[in-house]
């Protein structure tokens, strides 16, 4: 299958990763931050001091309590940070170099859905995935319709998958047999063209083409096979996919990961081999740039990431590291009516509209919030079939019966990212359809 | 330009709460928003950069594309009070300053009374100073006859801008075009200082500048006279009492409201929304569909009863206000439909219902102001049904999926 996908936005920003050698980084220290899962009301497994293995629980789903996330390194719970009413802001894991433990879990040769879900949620590996609706962690008691595997990181600076991924196809097969008692449905994995994921057998193949967001999986659902009201469809990366493969075949979790450490204000662009959560510290050990002015890391792209500090962790989904100037230490005269070849704007009224040059920005708004005043700009990039500008205004008013039928079931805030992106009014898209989903999901369940 | 940010750094203080200037906080924040580009970074999670367009770039450039016809109505101004003087020298810098004091007093009332409110309502509301006032403020004194009494329009100006755009909320939230209304206003409120043809050509002094014409002096625009025409064959005279032809009006060297006469300028202006993707070209070339279309109808159906149905279908777009209306009023996003398929139907209907008015109701010579405030309040409902479309639409790809599951 082939889908082509015309809304949307490639930003061109320098510090794209070049070479394809991967760097091993032992980073000793890790953190676990539960506020990436979302869907997920922490309780804790551990207490401070406790020693883990690779695999081992370290908290729990309130609500569910087999869902798991688990430690990435085999050593002891360093410290247990909390913020404001005891909310959990991370759990610390200082890894000890001898200790080689790690959770073996026995596979049996044959799986019902319900022992495949299971496992997926004692090892972790459903906090990897999220499901349509609500974009959240999957809801175990719910069947998916379909299983969408993405292989494609359409994201500003993203590595391509294909070249840091493991070429053994033969893993990522286990996994999609594996999953396909987990769906009554299809299991797709979407890839570019001539990408060697279109091998794996077991699953349905589908090539994509087009700018950012057609690497996320819930673009390409709506393009498939869209999710309608009372449907549940769950999406992940390839990479989870391989780690899936590795339980399955091996027994044990794999929690190493390649970062793409990446930004104008990177030396060398490299590729990183680490584990989950690594202190940031030690994945972007000289390759930062040493500069003057304020810089912003972030643990993610520049589209969806988090800002960390330089003794930050890394977040879900431990890919890329992208760093940017911050920009709040700049006093621009007269910013508006600039025309500095080295603004990036997709506005043709900004002469580096037409330049094709790579670009340096930095994290700042460029502009004051204000009410929706031009038309048609969500339109533009966001490739559903729903009205985002009226989805958009259903849910600052909280109306469900709205929301329903605008199609809230179909998005997550990552596909209104560019929307956001070249929003004239700087309105905080993401954040108004994730608090849409919250709303909407407390209300109807 | 550290100095200016660091003097703006060091009395910001005083504007914030508890400052001793605290009821202009709106006002020094528009200020320094507008000197120096806000530093405020994003949030810790989710969109880490932003376009560097904003809503004060958006306006500027609409601004700019009105200048063309800013400066033609300053030509245009002088040339037409040239004509009323029965002088037949047309000395070009004298023209121009004649226009240009003619308009400065309305250009700095309009903003003064509306910028003025809009401050007020920030500071009131704590909120930023919005700049969908800059582009109305220099719309206002171009969409009305150049005659027009400062003191009304100052009523229609504080009028519109508290009852079409603060009630609602401010920029963005407003159902009618606040320029437009301001212009509805005047035409309903002071119809005889308003229309007729004393107001359309600049006889007396500008601000003490310039020579006034004999008392009396009258010139309508083609419009009105083609509205009150009767009998006979209908020929179109200028302020100097010789014949206008379609290429005047096109050129714009005929009497009418200060900016929208001249359809070249109103082209250039297009141009500039054009290319900029400011406005939006489905509406544009739809008002001017609509009008051909509905002009081509009158036209067919010429009859002397209703004189301007002798007017062909180009006349219909070069006469009068409707270029300025298609190209400036009617691509207004926030009082257009925001519906791909919503705004060709709003265009359209704007073109139509203007060549209605102006065919079929003698009592109005001029269509396009109350065409686009008629498609204004109607552009909610066509949005509607086209949301309602692909609301509909999804519903069934439902219901299917259902049925096969």
């Amino acid at each position: 299958m082939k889908i082509k996908i015309k809304k949307g936005l490639d930003l061109k920003i320098c510090g794209a990763v070049t070479d394809s050698d991967i760097h091993q980084m032992e980073t000793d220290l890790i953190a676990i931050d539960p506020d990436d899962f979302t869907g997920l009301k922490p309780k804790l497994d551990v207490k401070e001091g406790d020693s883990v293995a690779i695999g081992s629980p370290l908290m729990h789903d309130k609500y569910r309590p087999e869902v798991k996330i688990v430690s990435p390194v085999a050593g002891r719970v360093k410290a247990i940070v909390r913020g404001e009413r005891r909310k959990i802001v991370r759990v610390e894991v200082e890894s000890c170099g001898t200790a080689s433990g790690i959770v073996k879990y026995d596979i049996p040769t044959g799986f019902t859905s319900e022992n495949a879900v299971r496992l997926l949620a004692e090892s972790g590996l459903l906090t990897e995935m999220r499901q349509r609706p609500y974009d959240i962690i999957p809801d175990i008691s719910k069947t998916p319709r379909d299983i969408f595997v993405t292989a494609i990181d359409s994201a500003p600076l993203a590595a391509a998958y294909e070249t840091y991924m493991p070429t053994d196809l033969k893993v990522y097969e286990a996994a999609v047999k594996f999953l396909s008692v987990v769906t009554s449905g299809k299991i797709y994995i979407s890839h570019r063209e001539d990408s060697f994921f279109a091998g794996i057998k077991g699953a349905e193949s589908v090539t994509v083409t087009g700018p950012h967001p057609s690497g996320n999986a819930g673009v390409q659902a709506a393009n498939i096979s869209p999710v309608n009201k009372s449907e549940t469809i769950w999406t992940l990366g390839i990479d989870t996919l391989y780690r899936i493969g590795i339980l399955v075949t091996a027994g044990r979790r794999d929690c190493s990961t390649v970062v793409a450490v990446t930004g104008p204000e990177v030396v060398k662009p490299s590729l990183i081999r680490t584990v989950f959560g690594a202190s940031i510290s030690t994945v972007t050990r000289g390759l930062v740039k040493k500069s003057d002015h304020h810089i912003r890391i972030i643990s993610g792209n520049v589209f969806n990431g988090v800002a960390e500090k330089e003794n930050g962790y890394m977040h879900f989904p431990y890919r890329q590291i992208t760093v940017i100037a911050e920009g709040d230490d700049i006093a621009e005269f007269m910013g508006w009516a600039s025309l500095k070849p080295s603004k990036a704007s997709v506005s043709p009224t900004f002469p580096g509209h037409f330049l094709g040059r790579f670009f340096a920005p930095d994290a700042r708004l460029n502009g004051g919030r204000r009410a929706m005043i031009m038309s048609g700009e969500y339109d533009r990039v966001v490739p559903l079939d729903i009205m985002p500008e009226y989805l958009i205004k259903a849910i600052i008013s909280h109306d469900i019966d709205a929301m329903e039928k605008l199609g809230i079931y179909e998005v997550a805030p990552e596909d209104f990212a560019v929307a956001e992106y070249v929003d004239t009014s700087k309105l905080p898209l993401q954040q108004i359809v994730r608090e849409g989903l919250d709303y909407m999901r407390q209300s109807v369940e | 330009m550290k100095f200016l940010k660091n003097y703006l750094d060091r009395v910001r203080p005083n504007f914030e709460e508890g400052g001793k200037l605290h009821a202009f906080r709106s006002v020094f924040d528009g200020f320094d928003t507008f000197l120096f580009t806000p530093s405020t970074t994003s949030p810790k999670r989710g969109l880490q950069i932003h376009d560097a367009i904003d809503s004060k770039r958006t306006m500027i450039i609409v601004v700019m594309a009105l200048m063309p016809c800013f400066f033609f109505g300053m030509y245009n101004t002088g040339y037409q009070h040239q004509l009323a003087l029965g002088l037949d020298t047309f000395p070009f810098w004298e023209m121009m300053l004649y226009g240009f004091l003619s308009i400065l007093p309305k250009v700095v009332v309009a903003y003064l009374v509306g910028l003025g409110i809009e401050f007020a309502f920030a500071q009131w509301r704590h909120e930023e100073i919005q700049e969908g006032f800059l582009v109305s403020g220099i719309l206002i004194p171009m969409i009305l006859p150049v005659e027009t009494p400062l003191w009304m329009m100052a009523v229609a100006v504080a009028f519109s801008v508290i009852f079409v755009k603060e009630v609602f909320g401010g920029t963005g939230y407003n159902i009618f075009n606040v320029a437009l209304v301001t212009r509805a206003v005047l035409f309903f409120s002071y119809p005889a200082q308003m229309s007729g043809d004393r107001v359309f050509v600049a006889t007396g002094k500008a601000l003490g500048y310039g020579t006034a014409a004999v008392d009396g002096y009258t010139c309508a625009t083609p419009l009105g006279q083609i509205a009150t025409h009767s009998g006979g064959a209908l020929e179109l005279t200028g302020a100097g009492g010789d014949p206008l032809t379609a290429w005047d009006a096109f050129v714009g060297l005929i009497p009418g409201s200060f900016g929208e006469t001249s359809v070249i300028c109103i082209l250039i202006g297009a141009a500039i929304l054009l290319l900029c993707r400011i406005a939006d070209p489905r509406i544009m070339l739809s008002v001017f569909a609509g009008g051909l279309i509905m002009g081509w109808i009158a036209n067919t159906f010429e009859t002397p009863t209703y004189p301007a149905s002798y007017l062909s279908p180009v006349d219909q777009l070069l006469y009068g206000g409707f270029a300025f209306a298609a190209v400036f009023m009617a691509t207004d996003p926030v009082t257009a439909a925001r519906t791909t398929t919503g705004k060709y139907i709003y265009g359209f209907l704007i073109g139509v219902i203007a060549v209605i008015i102006r065919t079929y109701n003698n009592g109005y010579p001029e269509g396009a102001m109350l065409a686009v405030l008629l498609m204004n309040a109607f552009a909610p409902l066509i949005d509607y049904c086209v949301v309602q479309s692909n609301i509909r639409r999804r519903m069934r790809r439902a219901r299917i999926n259902s049925k096969t599951a």
